[in-house]
């Protein structure tokens, strides 16, 4: 007799996902599926999609969903937390969606401490219109919008999304993960459960920061752009916890 | 019942609570600020989420959230913060959710001032944002009408699962009149089966607007015309004033079309035969009523009285669809037209120009 030992998590649709090949979209929606499965919130979880390559989302989890205009998914998570506030929020946000158009209402999300779980995944590229500069582009990376190089005197520096919302005092829990090998995927599982978690627990405003890979607009093929992410991303937007929950750092 | 007396802009936020609405989402902006105020106090007294947002960009999606997970919801700006919420208006009227917007109008364009005009209606009435959209737009004319109204907007908006857009000026938000209030609604909201709620055993909803593939997208626009051509159908409303015999017809709605009544009465009492069309829907135009009153065959002009260099004329144009000569005077900027010069160009008309 075979025993079955790995099944697809119910939180996510059978269908096949339409990422590039070699992107960590897919990884990272799965990890948040497997999360809520294993939470037991699926049937009041409500998700929001972004704008970019996420915007599908709404296609591939199979809870309740909204897709939201661009930037805006913490203003309409806000919207239905305080409507259904029994239920479980998360938005799923790109670097463009949420630290470029969308950084008033990141900000002031976390500022009112919505109990709301973020997902903000992180490839310094915008993806879905064809590769160009994002506000986590690093210094020098070559774009569609910077062809020689981010340079800091013209297009300006980096923003570290964590660094920044973990100084704000609605924030409960702020971490930054990477799912580039099993070790990095197996700890971004254990902070996306937290985030959700913190919800929970009624705690705060929770956001981890996900490091993802864009071979199609790097321009390397999917193992290359693991190792650049490794070599790279982490090196200027370091792994960790930004800020826990109050109760747990006494604790330390 | 006994009369109460109450500024508009609060007539809005009391008649949004007894219509059953529990949730505003907005940001502080002049002409309209007290309703605002009035619900930052109100909500709490009745278990309702009043949230002073980060912009009009967040409020107007706050609203989008809240609608979509089932509730009655509102926000309120005026102009500038009005063009700021169009994305969210037009995203709202595509995933066909139901909610109502207050827009008290100030002077434009740009920032301009606080005084009260009419020149929003193109925005108004065109959809407003980006894309093939319609909203239902209501017009009150006094504080009682506000009230009133604002029920009906709310029923409207779940009737068509469409924003409905209410449009007054500084005038009518800041001016105090007696009314009566209406009883307040049950606000037990019907069953929302399309409401992303958390599906708690049920199938999933998506509360989307996007349409990658041209022919469900085309498919989604002719269902919002479909739905649009009824409204129009079935929704228009207007209050005809002394039209009996009228030979010139004005139209005016909102702040013009009180003072217009002033002019109607003015001219009846001189013997002139002058009446009023005002329409109370912006949006469906009420059509009907030139319809109606052209089989009369007693009118000679119509004369559109507005507070903006001339926007509702072309409607005006459209439905008399060159039937009658169509006239325009207009006060701009937030300077109000007075009766007595409004009654000059009556007596121009009546008096001087050949039928």
């Amino acid at each position: 007799m075979f025993k079955k030992v790995f099944a697809r998590t119910k939180a996510l649709e059978d269908v096949p996902f339409h990422f590039c090949p070699g992107c960590t979209h897919g990884i990272i929606h799965r990890l948040i599926a497997e999360a809520i499965e294993e939470l037991n919130i699926f049937e009041q979880t409500i998700g929001v999609c972004p704008v970019g390559c996420a915007v599908f989302a709404y296609n591939y989890f199979a809870c309740d969903i909204f897709q939201a205009a661009h930037g805006r998914a913490p203003a309409v998570a806000t919207g239905i937390k305080r409507a259904l506030p029994d239920r479980v929020v998360f938005t799923y946000q790109g670097d463009g969606d949420l630290a470029a158009i969308g950084m008033g209402e990141i900000i002031h999300a976390a500022a009112r401490g919505e109990k709301i779980s973020v997902f903000f995944i992180n490839n310094s590229v915008y993806g879905m219109t064809g590769g160009q500069m994002a506000p986590t582009t690093l210094p020098g990376q070559i774009t569609a919008t910077t062809p020689y190089g981010r340079d800091r005197e013209i297009n300006g520096n980096p923003i570290k999304v964590c660094e920044m919302l973990s100084v704000i005092e609605g924030t409960a829990y702020v971490a930054r993960v990477s799912v580039h090998n099993p070790a990095s995927i197996i700890k971004a599982k254990k902070a996306i459960k937290k985030a959700f978690q913190v919800q929970l627990r009624g705690l705060g405003f929770a956001l981890v920061e996900i490091l993802s890979t864009c071979p199609t607009n790097w321009g390397l093929s999917p193992a290359e752009a693991l190792n650049w992410l490794a070599e790279n991303l982490i090196a200027y937007y370091p792994l960790g916890d930004f800020k826990i929950p109050k109760e747990e750092a006494k604790n330390v | 019942m006994a009369k109460v007396l109450m500024k508009g802009n609060e007539a809005f936020g009391e008649g949004a609570i007894r219509a059953g609405c529990r949730f505003y989402f907005g940001y502080p902006i002049t002409p309209q600020s007290e309703l605002a105020h009035f619900l930052a106090k109100r909500m709490p007294e009745v278990g309702g989420t009043f949230l002073q947002a980060e912009s009009e960009l967040a409020s107007i999606n706050m609203v989008f959230g809240a609608a979509g997970a089932g509730a009655r919801a509102m926000t309120s700006s005026s102009g500038p913060g009005i063009s700021l919420m169009q994305e969210g208006i037009s995203f709202i009227a595509c995933a066909e959710l139901p909610c109502v917007i207050v827009n008290i109008m100030r002077g434009g364009p740009g920032l301009g001032n606080i005084a009260p005009v009419q020149s929003d209606y193109f925005q108004a009435t065109r959809g407003g944002g980006h894309g093939d959209y319609r909203l239902i737009v209501l017009a009150p004319s006094s504080v009682q009408e506000i009230i009133d109204l604002i029920r009906e907007a709310f029923d409207l908006a779940e009737k068509y699962l469409n924003p409905v857009l209410m449009l007054g000026d500084g005038l009518l938000g800041q001016m105090m009149e007696p009314m009566e209030l209406n009883e307040e609604k049950n606000f037990f909201i019907p069953p929302r089966p399309w409401a992303a709620s958390g599906r708690m055993g049920g199938p999933k909803r998506i509360i989307n607007t996007l349409y990658i593939v041209p022919e469900e997208a085309e498919k989604h626009n002719l269902k919002l015309n479909q739905k649009y051509k009824k409204i129009e159908a079935n929704e228009q409303r207007w209050e005809n004033y002394q039209t009996e015999g009228a030979q010139l017809v004005l139209v005016a709605f909102g702040t013009a079309a009180r003072i217009c009544m002033g002019v109607v009465d003015y001219c009846r009492d001189q013997g002139l035969p002058v009446g009023l069309i005002r329409p109370i829907t912006l949006w469906p135009f009420p059509v009907k009523a030139f319809d109606s009153i052209l089989s009369l065959d007693t009118v000679h002009y119509f004369l559109s009285v507005e507070m903006s260099t001339g926007q509702m004329i072309e409607d005006v144009r459209l439905a008399v669809n060159g039937r009658r000569p169509v006239f325009f005077y207009g006060r701009y900027g937030g300077m109000l037209p007075v009766l007595t010069d409004v009654v000059k160009e009556v007596k121009k008309l009546l008096l001087e120009e050949e039928p």
